[in-house]
C-alpha cells in the first residue's frame, strides 16, 4: 500500500488544481504498480514528451494545459521532431510537423523550460550530485545515475510530466540507495592499440548493452583518460542496444571510487571479459555498410554535441570542404554559444548544417535517396536504420568529417 | 467457469484469447494504426491485437510502449483487454491514460499463473475488472 503525505493528499483531492489532480492520480496508480511505499519530493524532471508519436500524446499534454496546469518542478524538455529555430529543415508531412510544433508549445505552456535537448546535463539545470530527479530520455537518465550521481528510475511516457506537475515520484528502484550497486562486471582487458577513448567508449557501450540488458554494470580498464563526452557515448549506447539505466566506470564515475565500493558487497549476477578483438567486432556490427560505400551525408550530435565536442571538431573542419552535408544536432543552448565564439560561420563554411531541437535520427530531415549516413554515434547507428531507413556506417568524428572530404567511408 | 483477477485498470470487455509466446515492446513492436504486431523477432509477427483479450506476462522494452498503448486504443485498434502475470506500469499507464482522455476501456488484470493454460486455451474470455477485483469468464465454445 503507497501510504500518503498531506501533500499528496492535497494534491489528490485538488488543492492544488485539477491538473495535479490529474497527475497525480496517475502517478498513484503507477507507484502501486511499481510496488512504491511512498513518494518523494524531487529536484527537477525531464520530460521526454515533445516527440510526436501519434495524436494520444498530444491530447495528453493538452487536458493538463486546459486544467490550467503548471509544472511544481523544474523541468527541462527533451527534443521535438521539429527545429523551432530552423523550421525550412524539416521534411515530412504539414500536418504532422504542425502537430509537433503544437506538441512542443503546449509543453512550454505548461511552465517548462524551452531546453529541447536530449543532453540537459549540458545545460544550467545540471543536476547535483545524490539529486533525487524524475528523467525520461534513456541516454540522459543513464548519464544523471552514472556520471552525476544524480538518482532516476527510467521515466517514460506520461510518468515523468506527471512527476513534474506533482513535484513527486514514487520511490522504488534507483532512488534507493541499496538498489544501486553493480549487479555485473565487466573487464575491458585490452583494447585496441590506435583507438581512441572516443571509439573504446561506445563499443564498450553497445557491448554491455546486449549482455546486460537492464543490469547495472561495473566497468572496470577504461582509459584513464575518458572524458564526460565519452561517457555520454558510453551511456546512449548501452541504453539503445540493452536497457541500461545506471553504470559505474571505476575510477572515473563518482559511485565507483573503487569495484569494491561500486558492488556494495554484492556477489555480481554476470562477469564479462572484454578483448580488442570483441571491441572491434563491435565497432564493426554498427555499420551496415562496408568500408569505401558511398556516402551522401553525416551526422554527429546523437546525443547533442557538447560545446567541448565542437572544441575538437574546429580544427578538423578547417581545409578542404566537404563533398557532402554533415549534420550536427545541439541544444539551443549551445547553439547559441557558438553564435557567440563566431563558429556558426565557420561551420556553415565547411558545410555544416546545425540541427538545433531535434535530432536527425528521429526525424524527417537528411534526405537520402541511396548510400549509407555517417555518424559517430553508438545510438543513432542503431536507432537510424528503424527509425529513418537509411543505411548507416560508425566511425569516430575524425573518421566521420574525413568520410565527408571523401564522399564515402574512410578509415584512418 | 469463472477466474479470480486483480484489478490494474477497470472495465468490462470480451473477446478470444492470443497468448504472446514472447513480451512485447508496443513502441516499436506494435503498429497502433492497424493493431499489427511488427517486431521483426517477435515469433508472433502479423498477428493482429485488435479486439483479443492478450495475454503476456509482462511487456518489454522502451518505456515510450505507453503512449503507442494508448494511441492503439483510441483507434480502435487495440486489446479489447489485457491479462497479465506482473504488474507492467507501461501496460497499466497506456491504458489508464486512455481511459481518461477518450473514456475507451481497455481493462487489465493481473491473473494467478495456475489459471494461465485455461484462460489461454478457452475460446472466448469475458473479463469484467472492477474497482479492485477483476473476473474472468471462460466460456469454452
Amino acid at each position: 500500500m503507497v501510504q500518503f503525505s498531506a501533500l499528496d493528499r492535497e494534491l489528490l483531492s485538488g488543492g492544488r488544481g485539477p491538473a495535479a489532480a490529474f497527475a497525480m492520480r496517475l502517478i498513484t496508480r503507477f507507484a502501486e504498480a511499481v510496488d512504491a511505499r511512498r513518494f518523494i519530493d524531487i529536484e527537477a524532471a525531464h520530460v521526454d514528451g515533445c516527440l510526436y508519436l501519434g495524436r494520444a500524446s498530444l491530447d495528453f499534454v493538452e487536458r493538463l494545459v486546459a486544467l490550467g496546469g503548471k509544472v511544481r518542478a523544474p523541468t527541462t524538455l527533451n527534443v521535438g521532431s521539429v527545429d523551432l529555430i530552423h523550421p525550412e529543415l524539416f521534411r515530412g508531412r504539414k500536418e504532422i510537423g504542425e502537430n509537433s510544433a503544437r506538441l512542443m508549445q503546449a509543453h512550454i505552456e505548461l511552465g517548462r523550460a524551452p531546453t529541447f535537448t536530449c543532453a540537459p546535463y549540458q545545460t544550467k539545470y545540471r543536476p547535483r550530485f545524490g539529486a533525487q530527479i524524475a528523467w525520461g530520455e534513456s541516454n540522459a537518465i543513464v548519464f544523471a545515475n552514472s556520471v552525476i550521481g544524480a538518482r532516476t528510475n527510467r521515466y517514460g511516457d506520461f510518468i515523468d510530466l506527471c512527476c513534474a506537475m506533482t513535484g513527486r515520484a514514487p520511490e522504488y528502484g534507483l532512488h534507493m540507495t541499496e538498489n544501486r550497486f553493480a549487479e555485473a562486471i565487466v573487464e575491458v582487458a585490452s583494447i585496441p592499440s590506435d583507438w581512441e577513448p572516443e571509439r573504446v567508449a561506445v563499443a564498450v557501450g553497445h557491448t554491455i548493452g546486449r549482455a546486460c540488458q537492464s543490469l547495472v554494470p561495473a566497468i572496470v580498464g577504461l582509459p584513464g583518460e575518458t572524458s564526460e563526452d565519452d561517457l555520454k557515448a558510453l551511456g546512449a549506447a548501452a541504453a539503445s542496444s540493452g536497457a541500461v539505466p545506471l553504470f559505474h566506470a571505476v575510477g572515473l564515475t563518482p559511485e565507483a571510487p573503487d569495484l569494491e565500493t561500486a558492488c556494495g558487497g554484492f556477489e555480481p549476477k554476470l562477469r564479462l571479459r572484454l578483448s580488442a578483438e570483441d571491441l572491434r567486432e563491435a565497432a564493426r556490427s554498427l555499420s551496415s555498410v562496408a568500408d569505401g560505400a558511398p556516402l551522401p551525408a553525416v551526422s554527429l550530435g546523437t546525443p547533442h554535441f557538447s560545446l567541448s565536442e565542437f572544441e575538437r571538431l574546429m580544427p578538423l573542419i578547417d581545409g578542404p570542404r566537404s563533398l557532402v552535408d554533415i549534420f550536427i544536432n545541439c541544444s539551443r543552448a549551445t547553439f547559441t554559444k557558438l553564435r557567440a565564439l563566431g563558429w556558426e560561420e565557420r561551420l556553415r563554411a565547411a558545410r555544416v548544417t546545425l540541427v538545433v531541437d531535434t535530432c536527425a535520427y528521429v526525424t524527417t530531415i537528411i534526405n537520402v535517396d541511396a548510400g549509407a549516413v555517417m555518424t559517430n554515434s553508438g545510438k543513432c547507428a542503431y536507432y537510424a536504420p528503424g527509425n529513418i531507413g537509411v543505411e548507416i556506417a560508425y566511425g569516430s568524428i575524425a573518421e566521420c568529417i574525413a568520410s565527408a572530404r571523401a564522399g564515402k567511408v574512410v578509415r584512418l | 467457469m469463472v477466474v479470480d483477477a486483480v484489478t490494474l485498470v477497470s472495465g468490462a470487455a470480451e473477446g478470444a484469447p492470443l497468448r504472446l509466446d514472447e513480451p512485447l515492446s508496443f513502441w516499436g513492436g506494435f503498429d497502433p494504426a492497424t493493431g499489427l504486431v511488427i517486431d521483426r523477432w517477435h515469433p508472433q509477427k502479423g498477428a493482429c491485437l485488435q479486439g483479443r483479450v492478450m495475454m503476456m506476462p509482462a511487456a518489454r522494452g522502451s518505456s515510450s510502449g505507453s503512449a503507442a498503448l494508448a494511441e492503439a486504443i483510441r483507434l480502435g485498434k487495440a486489446p479489447a483487454a489485457i491479462l497479465l502475470l506482473a504488474r507492467d506500469a507501461i501496460v497499466i499507464v497506456g491504458a489508464m491514460v486512455a481511459a481518461e482522455l477518450y473514456g475507451r476501456a481497455c481493462p487489465v488484470a493481473l491473473v494467478r499463473e495456475p489459471d494461465w493454460e485455461r484462460l489461454a486455451a478457452a475460446g472466448r474470455l469475458a473479463v469484467r475488472a472492477g474497482a479492485q477485483r477483476a473476473e474472468i469468464q471462460i466460456d469454452d465454445r
